[in-house]
């Protein structure tokens, strides 16, 4: 059952609330990245048909707005999602070998999956922290100044969070 | 002199206590004691130009707002930074999030905004928590709400999180985005001006701008418009990036070179590693890259400066741009063909796909320039980019299709011998960078 909880329809409402009399489809994105965030990490059909009933809107207003943000999964997601920005200041700053390294690390290629559900690598375009390049966001938070070292640790970080 | 860093280092400056002590909030004061034109003059008279990359000066912008009876207007803030190699937007929201609201406060009551909006790209996910602290604050001692300082002027800030594209920084695409619907760009005019968010009479201004908002009302826009240099005022601030020693964001004097600003201890401290400087954008990615020659001294062999004037001079042929100030600094052992090519991929990732120059010449672009990468171009494939990028320029809704291809042209106008390199030893090119080759040493530059 798709449903947000009490709190989650507060949000919601306090949300719409910012946007004048009868301009609630500005509400859209806050309330996809709530339910992204809610339903598994990226955006099923029924989670965007949800949206359209929580907001009024029509549900093809949604997927369109939905399919055009690089930042809503259209496909399931591990559970932590490594987007690693791979633009210009980044590259120079050895992305690419950052990203080769999770590669090998994980066995996955970009845009996949790790069998156990537990890592997706994103490869991203410039995320605004290329004064503290490599660099790689991490749910809210970014994480800057990567080395192959510190992707590992990382990565058992995760897989320690994992299992608690 | 710093305007708007200069309490950055202040013990819990991000929370009320410690920023109005420093002072802060004193500009609300004296700005709801002026009329709202007597501010946009204010403005005008600072000659501030606004600080997202285009650098329209910011009062005439504020006077150009259609104030229609009885249609509210509104003031939004574009926070979706997103040009590569910028990120100074984000160290002022997330370390001086009150000076940035004390900007909106004024900047709103000058355009009549009762309801302003900040625009924040959804990937710097914890700092509208931030935001809206400092929002919180400044409700909660009264700068903020209703009727503010018993002047009767309410307003409220909401901040309002992206979800990732980089288009939304254009501003009639982050109106539409604003709405509730995909980034694209609208065809102007009308402009935001006129009709906005909602079809209601819209600013939309950079977070830089906005915060310079409060030195120019606490000094005066005369006072503010004699820092600088000619028609670069007060200060701008810089995201330097790369292969440098120190990167970081910095608060420049616009009489600063370029080589110091490079070199010097205060500043990125030389290129790191020890290595030789190559080449540079100086104002994120989207403006002309420079070899290293033509990026310290202009094509006349004077010393080049950080302001808008002085990166611009030699136009395109030899000049380039202070645009966000995203200054990334390629080192000796890059290669600019792959740095170019990653440029291209990001715009054909950006691409909102409504003009089919753009759509098409985009992931043309970053095809061909792979296709040489890889070591499998040929020598019409350099003259065939020049043409798509030729084409894509000025044939688009939004200036995206500029930003798109004017990295590709300077890349061929400044290294051309480096993609012939690349085309010539394809395998070579597989294990060892160009390097510097001649651009070490000054080039014939032959001035028009």
């Amino acid at each position: 059952m798709i449903q947000f909880s009490e709190e989650k329809l507060a949000k919601v409402k306090e949300i719409i609330a910012r946007y004048p009399e009868g301009k609630h489809k500005s509400a859209l994105i806050p309330v996809l990245h709530l339910a992204q965030e809610e339903f598994g990490g990226w955006l099923d059909v029924p989670v965007m048909d949800y949206v359209a009933t929580l907001i009024s809107i029509k549900p093809i207003e949604v997927y369109e707005v939905a399919t055009f943000y690089s930042m809503f999964n259209m496909k399931p997601v591990g559970k932590y999602v490594l987007e690693v920005c791979q633009t210009g200041p980044c590259m120079v700053s050895g992305s690419d070998k950052i990203i080769s390294h999770i590669k090998n690390k994980l066995g996955i290629d970009a845009g996949e999956t790790t069998e156990d559900g537990l890592f997706t690598l994103k490869p991203a375009e410039c995320l605004g922290a290329c004064g503290y390049a490599p660099m790689m966001q991490l749910g809210k938070h970014f994480r800057e100044h990567l080395t192959t070292e510190k992707v590992d640790a990382i990565i058992e970080e995760l897989r320690a969070a994992a299992k608690n | 002199m710093k305007l708007l860093l200069e309490n950055a280092h202040v013990e819990g400056i991000r929370y009320y206590e410690a920023y109005r002590k420093t002072g802060g909030y004193r500009a609300v004061e004296k700005a709801l004691k002026m009329t709202p034109d007597e501010l946009v003059e204010e403005v005008k008279k600072s000659g501030l130009r606004g600080r997202g990359g285009a650098g329209f000066p910011t009062g005439m912008k504020w006077s150009f707002l259609a104030k229609p009876e009885g249609v509210p207007r509104h003031l939004v803030v574009n926070a979706d930074e997103s040009e590569p190699g910028t990120f100074k937007d984000r160290y002022l929201m997330e370390f001086l999030p009150h000076l940035f609201i004390e900007g909106m406060i004024i900047s709103s009551f000058a355009l009549g905004s009762n309801t302003s909006y900040v625009y924040i790209r959804g990937e710097y996910a914890w700092i509208p928590d931030i935001l809206e602290q400092a929002i919180a604050e400044a409700k909660a001692n009264g700068w903020l709400g209703k009727n503010i300082l018993g002047t009767g002027f309410d307003c409220e800030i909401y901040v309002h999180r992206g979800a990732g594209a980089y288009i939304c920084g254009e501003e009639t695409a982050l109106i539409e985005s604003l709405e509730g619907k995909r980034g694209n760009p609208r065809i102007k005019p009308p402009f935001p001006a006129i009709q906005g968010v909602w079809m209601r009479p819209t600013v939309v201004n950079n977070v830089e701008t906005i915060a310079a908002v409060v030195p120019i009302i606490n000094m005066g826009g005369e006072e503010y418009g004699k820092i600088g240099v000619g028609r670069s005022t007060g200060t701008k601030l810089m995201s330097a990036c790369g292969n440098l020693k120190r990167p970081g964001v910095y608060e420049i004097p616009f009489d600063l070179s370029v080589e110091d600003f490079i070199y010097g201890d205060e500043w990125c401290q030389g290129i790191a590693n020890g290595k030789k400087l190559k080449a540079c954008i100086p104002g994120g990615s989207s403006v002309p890259i420079l070899p290293a020659n033509l990026l310290l001294k202009t094509a006349k062999g004077e010393t080049r400066y950080m302001n808008y004037e002085s990166l611009s001079d030699g136009g395109f042929a030899t000049g380039s741009m202070l645009g966000s100030g995203g200054f990334i600094v390629l080192d000796e052992d890059q290669c600019v063909v792959r740095h170019t090519m990653s440029l291209a991929r990001f715009y054909k990732h950006e691409s909102c796909g409504q003009c089919s120059p753009c759509r098409e010449g985009t992931g043309w672009m970053y095809r061909i320039l792979k296709k040489i990468e890889y070591g499998q171009g040929t020598m019409a494939d350099i003259d065939l980019l020049w043409d798509i990028q030729r084409r894509i320029e000025g044939n688009t809704i939004c200036p995206l299709g500029d930003a798109a291809a004017w990295p590709v042209a300077a890349a061929i106008r400044h290294f051309r011998d480096e993609f012939e390199w690349h085309i010539l030893n394809p395998e070579e090119s597989q294990t060892r960078n160009y390097g510097l080759a001649h651009y070490a040493d000054p080039l014939e530059i032959v001035v028009a």
